[in-house]
């Protein structure tokens, strides 16, 4: 596959020195996160930049879990990237299943549209959803999120999904059809279960992407009930901007769950990115 | 319709349902879809450009309407607003091309053979997986003399004079952002650059080595050639999407010191969330619209003359 000629040792070495730095350059910040998570209080500033605490413990975790709301603030993210998760996959799948399986009048008009959706600064929509959704009085609610942040996704997720999609032979359904399946029972029992893994990619996406969104919860939320992680650990952080270690704790619980995904959908990234550009 | 008859079956009764699967099956895959986009994004948008044109500011209900290109002129006269705009350029500058060339860099090592692959290749993509807020929060720790080791580093280094917070500094400031726009936007670009470095035919190495062709002959000859359409794509895509991108500066450093680190869509965010002034944010973000609008149509024409296919 690849013929680069690795020949000489030096060049071995500086491939595998710069694979390593790079890997530090990753690291280093997490790292450095946890690091001072996990430090106790009193030694914080002592050892400001030494690389191992001399003593760990778990304090900070506890104080975050049970003094502060962020239990709360992460049942709110969770509900919130979930409920994005599951509904714009299911909403993708349909509109991506549509963009790969047929050719019909109006097709480029709204793959058109959703490519503008995705080059317009979102910021400029910030003040009308923002005006819309207090007309509706549903400010400070969780499900406001859900639709906005669901709307933002639909074009990506759509546009992943029709690559998956694009995997599958058409001879497979068809072959259903003939025997006398509906196109929606050809879908449901020979293309769904191919699909699975592509549509556990596309929910990793879309949740990761909602838990990370900061500026339109910003805009939308603002009682401390209804906060979801990131608006919480923001506000922490301006309000009690020196206790450093539950902090950096809370950030930590913060990077959980979008790591596990991250794990479970690494492996599809590349793989998945190199049928849509064999395609191309 | 009729241009489908040739492909149907003769008889009507086919001929409806073949327009029925063809024409109207689509859009009931589609209409979800289409629905909220419509709603939530795109009815928002031209409201949006529409409060450019208007006085709507919550903190004075009572003075709304219509007032013309009032906000324009008001941001032309805004020395907030150029500082912005240059702001914004070395902002994306600086940033694209650390996180191209880096990005570049692994990709090319990533498609070499090396132990442990798998597992080098998921740690450095982890920064893409980071909450954006989570890195501005951890960059900005980073940074601080008082718990990150950045800047006693730097001063080890010689290159600041004594470890102090250059997001403090309205001269360095900007360089906060950028690294921890550097970092999260690395992996981005491996993964797309891996991805077209993988759909390179072998055969066309193979050929060139048996040809006798040197490691860099075959990267200026095979690999960038292949690579081109991909970089210019996910650069231009990427451009504007750093240009857009305000959620790490927000957090890092809120626009300051003195303004220094303010770009547009930041300028945007604080006057509406901050002043509540909707009519100004939009105008800027009407503004912003339109000058990446004609970076993206400077770079098609550019493209349609340097590769004349």
């Amino acid at each position: 596959m690849n013929a680069l000629r690795q020949t000489s040792p030096w060049a071995v070495a500086g491939k595998y020195l710069a694979l390593a730095l790079y890997v530090a350059f990753a690291l280093f910040p997490l790292y450095w996160l946890a690091k001072i998570a996990v430090t106790p209080d009193k030694l914080i500033f002592s050892e400001g930049t030494a690389l191992v605490p001399s003593r760990f413990t778990f304090e900070n975790f506890q104080t975050v879990l049970l003094q502060t709301d962020f239990v709360a603030y992460f049942r709110n993210s969770l509900i919130v990237s979930l409920g994005t998760a599951a509904i714009t996959t299911m909403i993708a799948a349909a509109a991506g299943y549509a963009f790969s399986r047929f050719d019909f009048r109006g097709k480029r008009l709204i793959i058109a549209l959703m490519l503008i959706t995705q080059m317009f600064p979102l910021l400029m929509i910030i003040a009308p959803i923002y005006k819309i959704v207090a007309t509706l009085g549903l400010l400070n609610s969780l499900t406001s999120l859900i639709i906005v942040y669901t709307a933002f996704n639909i074009p990506f997720a759509t546009f992943l999904m029709q690559s998956f999609f694009d995997g599958i032979p058409k001879d497979l359904e068809e072959a259903g059809m003939i025997d006398g399946c509906t196109r929606f029972e050809a879908l449901r029992k020979i293309v769904l279960p191919l699909t699975l893994p592509g549509l556990g990619a596309t929910l990793g996406f879309i949740f990761t992407a909602a838990w990370s969104e900061l500026l339109f919860a910003l805009m939308l939320i603002n009682s401390n009930d209804a906060m979801t992680f990131p608006v919480g650990l923001l506000t922490f952080v301006s309000k009690f901007s020196v206790d450093w270690g539950q902090m950096m704790a809370a950030g930590v619980l913060a990077l959980v769950p979008s790591c596990l995904f991250f794990i479970f959908i690494q492996r599809y990234l590349v793989q998945g990115l190199t049928t849509g550009a064999v395609k191309g | 319709m009729t241009a489908q008859a040739d492909n149907a079956p003769g008889d009507n009764r086919a001929r409806g349902s073949f327009y029925l699967r063809y024409m109207v099956e689509p859009y009931l895959y589609l209409s979800p879809a289409v629905i909220v986009i419509a709603l939530v994004m795109l009815v928002p948008l031209v409201i949006g450009i529409s409060y450019a044109f208007q006085a709507v500011n919550l903190l004075r209900p009572f003075q709304t309407g219509w007032v013309g290109f009032e906000n324009f002129q008001a941001l032309w006269s805004d020395r907030k607003f150029w500082l912005a705009l240059t702001n914004t350029f070395w902002w994306t500058l600086g940033s694209i091309t650390f996180q191209f060339f880096l990005g570049l860099g692994l990709a090319l090592l990533l498609n070499t053979r090396f132990h442990g692959k798998r597992l080098v290749q998921a740690l450095v993509f982890l920064p893409w997986a980071v909450p954006t807020f989570l890195s501005a929060l951890t960059w900005a720790w980073l940074f601080n003399p008082t718990i990150g080791p950045l800047p006693h580093w730097l001063a080890a280094l010689g290159i600041l004079s004594e470890p102090f917070n250059i997001l403090g500094d309205p001269n360095l400031a900007m360089w906060g952002p950028i690294t921890a726009n550097v970092w999260f936007g690395i992996p981005f670009f491996a993964i797309t650059l891996l991805a077209a470095l993988q759909s390179i035919p072998g055969e066309l190495y193979e050929a060139a080595e048996i040809d006798g062709a040197s490691a860099w002959q075959m990267f200026t000859k095979i690999t960038l050639p292949f690579l081109a359409p991909m970089i210019a794509i996910t650069v231009m895509l990427r451009t504007i999407w750093i240009a857009n991108f305000a959620d790490l500066i927000f957090v890092m450093t809120g626009g300051g010191p003195a303004n220094s680190t303010q770009i547009l869509s930041t300028y945007i965010f604080t006057t509406a969330f901050r002043k509540l002034d909707f009519g100004y944010a939009s105008a800027i973000a009407v503004a912003l619209l339109g000058l990446l609008l004609i970076y993206a149509a400077v770079l098609l024409v550019l493209r349609r003359k340097l590769v004349k296919i």
